[in-house]
């Protein structure tokens, strides 16, 4: 009986060591968040105290002269991540669609698959291809074209001017877009398989088309979930490097048209950090990097809280 | 009848969109495959696996990044794993009351789709900084910090698909937590555990951006304390430089890099599909 | 009453159990006694099954949910704070609605139990673990394949696994949660004869939605409704003359 009290005692003192130990590593990644936070706003001190608020609304960005503003690389990030999901959330949408409504069963698992292997992709995979083999067909074949296309319309034809490189900001978008197509794509499809049959069951019995069910029935019901994966995406593009930095174009300064080389904050650093001397320079690379995790977590945030209010509803309705 | 066809047209027209935007998906994905096996083939030859990144236009090939790339791999899922199980133990199963847990589940989900490039600013700053140099063992802390997510996410969710008769079954018995998680629920979700595992070994396979600044590259073989090779900083260099020869074995890595991520993300999904018996 | 002979194995004093504001059990006031089947009838939401569950405080794995009251066992109040979770589920074993076998070898599903209280070599582990299959009369059906998963077993086979592997840590209670719920009617039967042998050393409490089966296999018939003890008593009166009407209404078919 003894030996069983001490056995249960040892039980006892093992299960609190097992709790206590699972809580610390949940707590460790707490902990992960504000130390990546912490430890970029410590290296990017130098940079703040220089330059302060000037760092988000100056394109001067010179290593010799020592003087730094971001605009351009931040620029570069937001407009890039904004053509990817110009292109990519329709299109996300239209496979989505598909994948739910319009595919033969037997189809369904395949193709999704393939599409959830478009994610699976290394980035460098993306960044080797568009250098290689996109930039030069987009240049010989699609950017002419564009460019006369264009010309004489107003606003639109100044966005499509300059030489065909391949490389430049529309390239960046243009990859960036078939990146996060299959992100967007699978929260949509995730998302538009809650839908309770019966709910499109009864518009279909009142005699809707399938586009009519999907655009008046489903995409109302689903419309936090497909806003949140349209987020996930854009958090994606946002944070994306290697592809972006083998098409951007990699300059240091601000565009005229979508066709001309450009940077974006990932792009920057992955160039510049390991050659950059001086305080100055790494605090502002930093401070590139600190602002890039700011705007990426907010838009993550907003993703998730959306999602997590889908679930929800679909909760409460349950 | 009017309005009848011009909903048919309508219907019609969006629903060929949607069948042009999947092709338009499947078409990209073809063609990044058709050129990665294209142009790596011809460099897939027996001295990429036994000699090191050659300077331009001597032969050589790719062997000291591929082991720095598994050493590092290796060593960050190695590091990455068990933080992972336990923080996604806890989120399952303990972290029913309090603060904790939905706010490391949300944080975690954040983690998740972080720039990877910001977590090798990170280690940079805490690790590279402190210690002065460069090294494997910074590169595999970075990637370890980005198994955590995968595997935190992975575990807590099939932990949750652990039917809670099975557990209170054993906690009938007079079982401890610790053994009821360890030898039951865990074992119950194991295919789904490995599958997470496989996945975040995947991701961080084809990882470039968090080893730039943290293992940086080395021409030649190296231990985990000095600057380390890697396949994919080997390939961006390599890809980025006007020569021919160094193309070829950027392409070649690329290869070898895209054939062992879309495997294993190949092989992960058909484990959760038939999930093995133990 | 024989009752008032024997000194009872678990006395349940002023009971109420709460669902967060739900009021889930009112003031049960029970005498179970040893070595006896005592079976819980009633609609389903009555409480039967959260009754049983307060035996071995399962429901304290999850948050909101509160017993106030007593329920005294071996001369001690089970719902203290105090008391050794382990230990008394140690002492009062279940089993539950559907089978479940662990993630494991059959061998193993025994022997886990087994091994959370004592340190047996392999000849006495082999041994105990025919033992709780002989009890559970599973023995002939599996000794050929102890290294195989536990999950390969048909229903009935599961459930009487789950019975070995609750007998194997030699309880003093075992509690029965709508044991063949799940089952068909052959595998209902083993059980039901099973519960017959396994009185001999265990005080047994049952809970079934099935009335035959409550007539067929128990000596106490404990009669509840919306959360209170309607009638308790000695499995034939109830079954016979119910002093009740409720109870009257509910066995013959009137109700529920």
């Amino acid at each position: 009986m003894t030996s069983q009290e001490q056995r249960l005692k040892a039980q006892k003192i093992q299960d609190q060591i097992f709790r206590g130990s699972t809580r610390f590593f949940a707590f460790l990644v707490l902990v992960l968040l504000l130390g990546i936070i912490g430890s970029l706003i410590w290296g990017a001190m130098p940079a703040l105290k220089a330059f302060g608020f000037g760092f988000l609304f100056s394109g001067d960005w010179n290593p010799v002269t020592e003087q730094f503003g971001g605009l351009n690389s931040i620029t570069g990030t937001l407009l890039s991540s904004f053509i990817a999901l110009l292109i990519g959330v329709p299109v996300s949408f239209g496979i989505a669609i598909f994948l739910t409504e319009l595919s033969p069963v037997w189809l369904r698992r395949p193709l999704g698959m393939a599409i959830e292997l478009l994610a699976g992709v290394p980035s460098i995979i993306y960044g080797m291809w568009g250098l290689f083999i996109f930039a030069p067909w987009f240049a010989d074949n699609i950017q002419p074209k564009l460019t006369s296309w264009t010309e004489g319309i107003p606003l639109l034809g100044s966005l499509f001017q300059g030489p065909p490189m391949g490389i430049g900001m529309f390239s960046a978008g243009l990859i960036l877009s078939i990146m996060v197509i299959p992100f967007i794509a699978s929260v949509m499809r995730d998302v538009f398989e809650v839908v309770p049959p019966m709910l499109k069951e009864s518009a279909y019995g009142l005699g809707c088309t399938t586009w009519e069910v999907v655009w008046n029935v489903v995409l109302p019901y689903t419309k936090n979930g497909v806003i949140g994966g349209v987020m996930l995406g854009l958090g994606r593009a946002l944070g994306e490097t290697m592809a972006v930095t083998f098409v951007i174009g990699n300059a240091q300064r601000s565009i005229e048209s979508l066709f001309d080389p450009a940077t974006s904050i990932a792009a920057t650093l992955a160039n510049e950090f390991t050659e950059a001397t001086g305080e100055l320079h790494t605090g502002a690379l930093i401070e590139l990097g600190l602002l890039l995790f700011v705007i990426t977590f907010i838009v993550l945030s907003l993703s998730k809280l959306l999602l997590l209010r889908l679930q929800r509803n679909e909760g409460a309705n349950a | 009848m009017n309005l009848y066809l011009r909903r048919r047209i309508v219907n019609y027209i969006s629903l060929a969109l949607s069948m042009l935007a999947m092709a338009f998906g499947l078409f990209w994905l073809l063609w990044i495959l058709y050129t990665l096996v294209k142009n790596g083939l011809g460099g897939l030859t027996p001295a990429l696996l036994y000699m090191e990144t050659p300077a331009p236009g001597s032969p050589g090939g790719l062997a000291n990044a591929i082991v720095g790339s598994l050493a590092m791999a290796g060593m960050g899922t190695l590091i990455g794993t068990p933080i992972g199980i336990l923080a996604g133990t806890y989120l399952a199963e303990f972290g029913q009351r309090g603060w904790l847990a939905p706010t490391t589940r949300f944080i975690n989900d954040i983690l998740l789709s972080a720039p990877s490039i910001v977590i090798g600013l990170f280690i940079y700053e805490v690790y590279v900084r402190q210690v002065g140099h460069f090294s494997g063992w910074a590169g595999a802390f970075a990637l370890s910090l980005l198994v955590i997510p995968v595997v935190v996410r992975t575990t807590e969710n099939m932990l949750r698909l652990v039917p809670s008769a099975m557990r209170e079954a054993a906690y009938a018995l007079g079982a401890p937590q610790w053994k009821m998680v360890l030898l039951i629920s865990l074992r119950a979700a194991k295919a789904g555990v490995v599958t997470g595992i496989l996945l975040a070994v995947a991701r961080i396979s084809g990882e470039t951006a968090p080893l730039l600044f943290t293992s940086l590259n080395n021409q030649f073989f190296s231990n985990m304390n000095q600057p380390m090779a890697n396949l994919p900083v080997v390939i961006f260099q390599y890809a980025m430089s006007p020569y021919e020869d160094w193309h070829a074995l950027a392409w070649a890595g690329s290869l070898l890099i895209g054939v062992f991520v879309l495997g294993i993300n190949i092989l992960a999904r058909t484990l959760v599909r038939n999930p093995s018996q133990h | 009453m024989t009752a008032e002979l024997k000194q009872p194995k678990i006395t349940v004093r002023n009971l109420n159990f709460y669902y967060g504001n739900f009021h889930a059990l009112k003031q049960i006031n029970l005498n179970i006694d040893e070595g006896k089947v005592t079976a819980f009838i009633g609609p389903s939401g009555c409480g039967k099954s959260t009754l049983l569950r307060t035996f071995n405080r399962m429901y304290g794995l999850y948050p909101k949910l509160r017993a106030e009251g007593e329920i005294n066992m071996n001369g001690r109040n089970i719902l203290d704070s105090g008391v050794d979770l382990n230990m008394l589920r140690a002492k009062v074993g279940m089993v539950f609605q559907k089978p479940t076998p662990f993630p494991m070898s059959i061998y193993d599903n025994i022997a886990f139990g087994v091994k959370l209280y004592e340190n047996l070599n392999k000849a006495d582990m082999d041994d105990r673990v025919e033992w709780a299959l002989q009890k559970a009369a599973l023995w002939g059906e599996v000794k050929d394949k102890l290294k195989q998963s536990g999950l390969g077993l048909s229903g009935g086979q599961q459930q009487r696994l789950c019975i070995a592997r609750a007998v194997s840590v030699k309880p003093e209670v075992l509690l029965l949660d709508e044991p063949t719920s799940a089952l068909d009617p052959i595998s209902t039967a083993h059980i039901e004869e099973l519960v017959h042998e396994l009185k001999q050393d265990y005080t047994i409490a049952i809970v079934t939605h099935n009335m035959q089966q409550a007539a067929r296999v128990s000596d106490y018939t404990a009669y509840m409704y919306l959360g209170e003890l309607v009638e308790v008593g000695e499995t034939d009166s109830i079954f016979t003359t119910p002093k009740k009407k409720a109870t009257e209404d509910y066995i013959t078919g009137k109700f529920g």
